[in-house]
């Protein structure tokens, strides 16, 4: 290797750029969190120090946790990021088998009438499916979300899913032919387990958006049944705008689940991110 | 001729039933509302009834000034919010990216995952937590600019007509930075040692190796993260909905595209919701998509060199 790889000046200066940038990522959320735990005074006398003994206070929580529904808001989200998640692993991995495994008539144009999603946002059609809830009557029904949602991720799940599945060994398969399994016991035994680590990958980039979406739940699902967390979050903090306290109480109960998940799938994540580099 | 010699394979129903879930939710969810859109923008619901009017809502759109006004504002709004997004974003995501690959550096796991965390959050907890440090009632952001000895620079920068778009744009910017970041990142890794050490052979290190080698083994990955921003910028709605609400404040300034096509669609204090005019802004943001995407496989894609190891 070269000397001005390791020269200590360049060393020390990337680190400074990073550790820099990190700050200005991670600033705001620290500050949420930190003085959703203050009293008032202490949230506007100095709202840049960690709470102390003094002005350390949970009145946020509070307010928010008698106001608002929030358990209720948190299983609805949970309750539809989960279903979607689920359909779309399901759907995406037998529509990108097919592909992936059979030479047929028409595969590449399914392939890309498949693809074509990815690049288009779904957002778009948003005026005739709402035309098609309000039809089938699953307007404010959690089951219009899961259905969106499910849409919305198969394109890039088949995507992902088909690039992976076409690295499980032939002669596997072949194998297991001879041995008079089913393509259906193919799929389900042999080949699904193969490609786990990929459909965690492919479970983390769908699941983020569909937890984080506010535009469907504001249009298809806005009632009080069937808010989710973040529909839920968004109208809290427009009826609190003068209540520091319980907004911070409220953006910090929104922020650490989703942190708390990013922590402990994180490696999952930035491995799926880069798996087309470091293998 | 061939296909009369070879014996006929019985029809494979389990292809079918593979594809059949997928293809089916995609297309009843997807595909026909899309399409269902577009043919909803040359409608007019007239006494009750949905009346084929060719493309007058599209001249409605273009020539009445209560639609047009709103239109060209929204779409050059949008435009500004993606070049932002281009000349600050990406440029930042490189250097992140740059900096993170090199080699025995410590903590990259730590910057990485940290980087990454705006991009996890959803747009209400990232547009309501800047909402409230540039807020001047609180006082975070005068605080912090007056320990650099520039507090007579801070203004309600959200407040500001002038302002407030870039404002916007740059939080944007801070939310999704990790996603270029990691793109690169991951681009960068996957350049084999070898065309590395025959440069440092040949005398070409630190930026002119950035510059002249591994800058432009990277274009594809540049390309393909300027059409997701394309896209993305292109459909956003939640953060300005989030931050200034469906009115897009002050006095429109930070109005898009997202959030014209919702006041259309449903309405808002001074005007009805209406469905047509919706669709009709939808499809000109599909064309714009569509043209987005267009000139990406066609011209950029096709004149970057790929480099295979």
């Amino acid at each position: 290797m070269s000397t001005a790889t390791r020269s200590v000046p360049r060393t020390i200066g990337a680190h400074a750029i990073l550790l820099t940038y990190t700050a200005i990522a991670l600033f705001p959320v620290i500050l949420v969190i930190m003085n959703s735990f203050k009293s008032r005074a202490g949230i506007f006398g100095a709202p840049l120090t960690p709470p102390t003994p003094k002005t350390f206070d949970l009145i946020g929580y509070t307010t928010v946790i008698g106001q608002g529904d929030f358990i209720h808001y948190f299983q609805n989200s949970l309750v539809v990021t989960v279903a979607s998640l689920f359909f779309v692993l399901l759907f995406g991995a037998m529509a990108a088998f097919a592909l992936s495994e059979y030479r047929f008539r028409g595969s590449s144009l399914m392939g890309l009438y498949l693809a074509l999603g990815i690049m288009i946002p779904i957002r778009l059609g948003t005026v005739a499916i709402l035309q098609l809830m309000v039809a089938s009557g699953l307007v404010n029904t959690l089951t219009a979300l899961i259905l969106v949602y499910t849409a919305q991720g198969l394109p890039l799940a088949v995507f992902i899913l088909s690039e992976f599945m076409k690295q499980v060994s032939d002669d596997l398969k072949n194998a297991g032919r001879i041995d008079g399994l089913s393509e259906y016991t193919i799929f389900f035994r042999l080949v699904l387990p193969l490609v786990r680590p990929s459909m965690a990958t492919v479970a983390v980039f769908t699941m983020i958006p569909i937890w984080n979406d506010l535009w469907f739940p504001l249009i298809l699902a806005p009632s009080e049944e069937t808010k989710t967390v973040t529909l839920g979050a968004q109208l809290f903090l427009g009826q609190f705008v003068t209540n520091w306290n319980a907004i911070l109480a409220a953006l910090s109960l929104a922020i650490m689940p989703v942190l708390i998940l990013y922590v402990i799938f994180s490696r999952q994540l930035i491995r799926g991110i880069t798996s087309g580099a470091v293998k | 001729m061939a296909a009369d010699i070879r014996p006929k394979r019985p029809f494979r129903w389990h292809i079918g039933i593979f594809l059949a879930p997928a293809v089916l939710v995609y297309s009843a969810i997807m595909i026909l509302p899309l399409a269902g859109t577009l043919q909803l923008s040359l409608f007019r619901n007239i006494e009750q009834h949905q009346v084929f009017v060719g493309l007058q809502n599209f001249r409605t759109l273009f020539g009445d000034p209560n639609w047009s006004v709103g239109f060209w504002n929204a779409l050059r709004n949008n435009t500004w919010f993606f070049i932002i997004h281009m000349i600050v974003q990406n440029p930042i995501g490189v250097m992140l990216a740059a900096l993170l690959s090199s080699p025995r550096l410590r903590f990259a796991a730590f910057y990485r995952t940290a980087i990454f965390v705006p991009t996890i959050l959803s747009f209400v907890i990232v547009g309501f937590a800047w909402k409230l440090i540039l807020s001047p009632l609180w006082g975070v952001a005068p605080h912090l600019m007056d320990l650099v000895g520039l507090k007579s620079l801070f203004t309600p920068w959200l407040g500001k007509e002038q302002y407030a778009l870039t404002a916007l744009s740059l939080i944007s910017v801070w939310q999704f930075v990790g996603i270029p970041m990691m793109l690169i990142y991951a681009a960068l890794l996957s350049i084999p040692e070898e065309v590395i050490e025959a440069a440092e052979c040949d005398g070409i290190t630190g930026l002119s190796q950035f510059w002249k080698i591994k800058l432009p083994l990277i274009l594809p990955s540049i390309g393909i993260i300027s059409i997701l921003t394309f896209v993305g910028n292109f459909n956003a709605f939640d953060l300005i909905y989030t931050a200034q609400g469906a009115l897009a404040g002050p006095n429109y300034s930070t109005d898009i595209l997202g959030t014209f096509l919702y006041r259309a669609f449903f309405g808002f204090q001074l005007q009805t919701g209406d469905p047509n005019m919706g669709a009709a802004i939808a499809t000109m943001m599909f064309l714009i998509i569509l043209g987005g995407v267009c000139v990406y496989l066609f011209l950029v894609q096709t004149r970057l060199r790929r480099y295979q190891f």
